[in-house]
């Protein structure tokens, strides 16, 4: 275990375009390689990606390896954990992180099963003990309470950090030097097939990046009213979201607009919420928010206790005023 | 046209989310007290529940439910059994106990071999309570097997291949593959059923298999707490600190109090 060293980030890119979410775990993974005085690498997979990989040697990380071949166009589990498999019995890192998107958590899970080491999820903060073991700060039962969980025993030591947790580094002066590594799978060992990639770059920023959220509950009642949320966001620059309920009213348009179900969570600076009662899930999801505004009519509703301003009226007197006394002010 | 197919679905029990401000952090040995709040099946491994049944009710073939825990959950297997599914299996053991995620796919995986000539491992995207969403790839890796997760959408072509449709942020993959697979499911794929009376009380006619480590073929160094990479050396309380300020007034008024305020805390944008 002792041959085990270094700190590795897996560098998502997606048609050719970093994540954010790998550049902040260089972040965090620099902190920690520092601390254990060892060294820092990315790993970036994919095809005609060399450009991406000149990019990430400026974000800290001491070395990059690249893995670059057809196989490894499009995602595919079984193409991308076999590689990372390889590179980790290769090298040895004593720690990896991954960033938890759709592919980072469907990938970090399986190279855990194929190194047969332990992997915890949804960390928000990531530290090392006295003994240079890694120490993932992982929210559970609702967030109701904080665990921290250790791998002392199995390595490298795994984590996933959702996107939008930790801060993405600055730009450095010195340049990682880039490593290729030889990619000795084929078709013939993956099992999948992609047919077909879509994605639509959402319209306004993705909630889990907005630094101001308008959400509404199954309060809004309707659809129309749902605009006057829609447009405080728009006056305030910031993105709406919606509970469950107003999902499955479809007055939120999007999916990805829902908070609190799936451990999907928020932390925008400000958070206002209209017509919401405060379920848990709900709630879960904004504890992260810097401030909490709620807005409803019962004073009594869960979400006035989780929140430091509680209006107690109609959303549908507060929020054009909010609109108006807002522009004025910006005048 | 396609062959009957062998379904085993992994279900998970969790304390019901409903009494989870019952849940209490035993002060002294920091394990979650969690005696006397019931247990559920996790919501999304009941959209792969039905998702089996409804696969069975298109093609034909067997619905295998397997869970692993102590002795109470057979209850949700009895809950199982009421939505119409054919077979229920418990792991139930003090071996089995303790388990990490990847201790808890190596079990599952043994049952599942046990139960043998399957065609589709079927499961809930992520837990209601670890929400890790680790359990359903690494099931496969210990059987051998593809698989795909955030699966929204399953269409059988021929041949024995299938299409999933795989949820991306904003947006999804088309993923062919074929059998066998372990197959994530989220809650797009479906509406599930709830049991009707009659088979609840028919349900209590059927009871679940029992199997302990024993009874599977498994290597005992990968399960339980001895076969668990990861432990939690510690938890603790997290005391949500928040003002509770209310503001009264004309709306106006509170509209000009809330602006001020937000400007003060640094949260308001362009101001």
């Amino acid at each position: 275990m002792d041959t085990y060293e270094g700190v590795l980030v897996f560098a998502e890119q997606r048609d050719g375009k970093l994540l954010d979410v790998g550049l902040e775990l260089l972040g965090a993974g620099r902190q920690i390689a520092d601390k254990l005085g060892q060294e820092l690498a990315a790993v970036l997979l994919g095809h005609n990606v060399g450009a991406l990989a000149d990019e990430l040697t400026i974000y800290g990380a001491d070395k990059v390896y690249l893995a670059d071949a057809p196989v490894l166009e499009v995602y595919r589990s079984d193409a991308y954990s076999l590689v990372l498999e390889e590179l980790i019995n290769k090298y040895k890192p004593a720690i990896f992180l991954v960033g938890g998107t759709s592919i980072g958590m469907d990938l970090a899970p399986t190279v855990a099963a194929k190194v047969n080491t332990g992997l915890s999820a949804h960390c928000v903060g990531l530290d090392v003990d006295e003994d240079g073991c890694l120490r993932s700060q992982v929210p559970a039962f609702g967030g109701s309470v904080m665990a921290s969980i250790a791998c002392p025993n199995h390595r490298p030591q795994m984590a996933t950090v959702p996107p939008g947790f930790l801060k993405k580094p600055e730009k450095t002066e010195k340049k990682a030097v880039i490593e290729n590594i030889k990619v000795n799978i084929t078709e013939e060992n993956v099992r999948t097939k992609v047919i077909e990639v879509f994605s639509e770059e959402p319209t306004a920023k993705p909630l889990d990046q907005a630094e101001t959220i308008i959400a509404g509950g199954y309060g809004i009642g309707s659809k129309e009213n749902w605009k006057m949320l829609e447009e405080l966001a728009r006056e305030l620059g910031g993105s709406v979201g919606a509970t469950r309920p107003a999902c499955d009213e479809g007055w939120a348009v999007q999916e990805e607009q829902m908070i609190g179900q799936s451990g999907k969570t928020v932390h925008p600076n400000l958070y206002i919420g209209a017509g919401i009662s405060g379920v848990i899930h709900h709630l879960i999801g904004i504890q992260d928010s810097r401030v909490i505004v709620a807005i409803n009519r019962d004073a009594d509703a869960p979400i006035m206790k989780a929140a430091d301003y509680a209006i107690v009226a109609d959303y549908k007197d507060i929020i054009p005023a909010l609109i108006e006394e807002y522009k004025k002010l910006k005048s | 046209m396609m062959e009957p197919l062998n379904i085993v679905v992994c279900i998970k029990p969790v304390p019901d989310s409903r009494y989870w401000d019952r849940l209490s952090l035993d002060p002294n040995t920091k394990v979650l007290r969690r005696e006397g709040i019931p247990i559920v099946i996790s919501p999304l491994d009941r959209n792969a529940i039905e998702e089996a049944l409804r696969i069975r009710e298109a093609m034909g073939g067997k619905v295998t439910v397997i869970s692993m825990g102590p002795p109470n959950t057979v209850e949700i297997l009895a809950w199982a059994y009421a939505l119409g599914v054919d077979d229920a299996v418990l792991l139930t053991d003090r071996a089995f106990a303790g388990a990490d995620t990847l201790a808890t796919a190596s079990a599952l995986a043994s049952g599942i071999r046990k139960i043998g000539d399957y065609d589709l491992v079927l499961l809930g995207n992520e837990s209601l309570d670890g929400s890790t969403g680790q359990v359903g790839p690494q099931v496969a890796e210990f059987l051998g097997i593809p698989h795909v997760t955030g699966v929204e959408k399953i269409d059988f072509i021929v041949d024995g291949r299938l299409r999933v449709r795989s949820k991306i942020e904003f947006g999804y993959m088309v993923i062919e593959t074929g059998l066998p697979v372990t197959l994530a499911v989220t809650r797009e794929i479906n509406d599930p059923r709830v049991p009707p009376v009659f088979g609840a009380l028919w349900a209590t006619e059927k009871e679940a298999k029992q199997w302990t480590a024993d009874d599977v073929d498994v290597d005992r160094a990968t399960i339980g707490l001895d076969g668990s990479p990861t432990y939690v050396p510690e938890v603790a309380n997290i005391e949500v600190q928040r003002r509770g300020e209310v503001l009264e007034g004309e709306p106006a008024e509170i509209a000009r109090q809330l602006l001020e305020k937000l400007r003060a805390d640094g949260v308001l944008p362009d101001a």
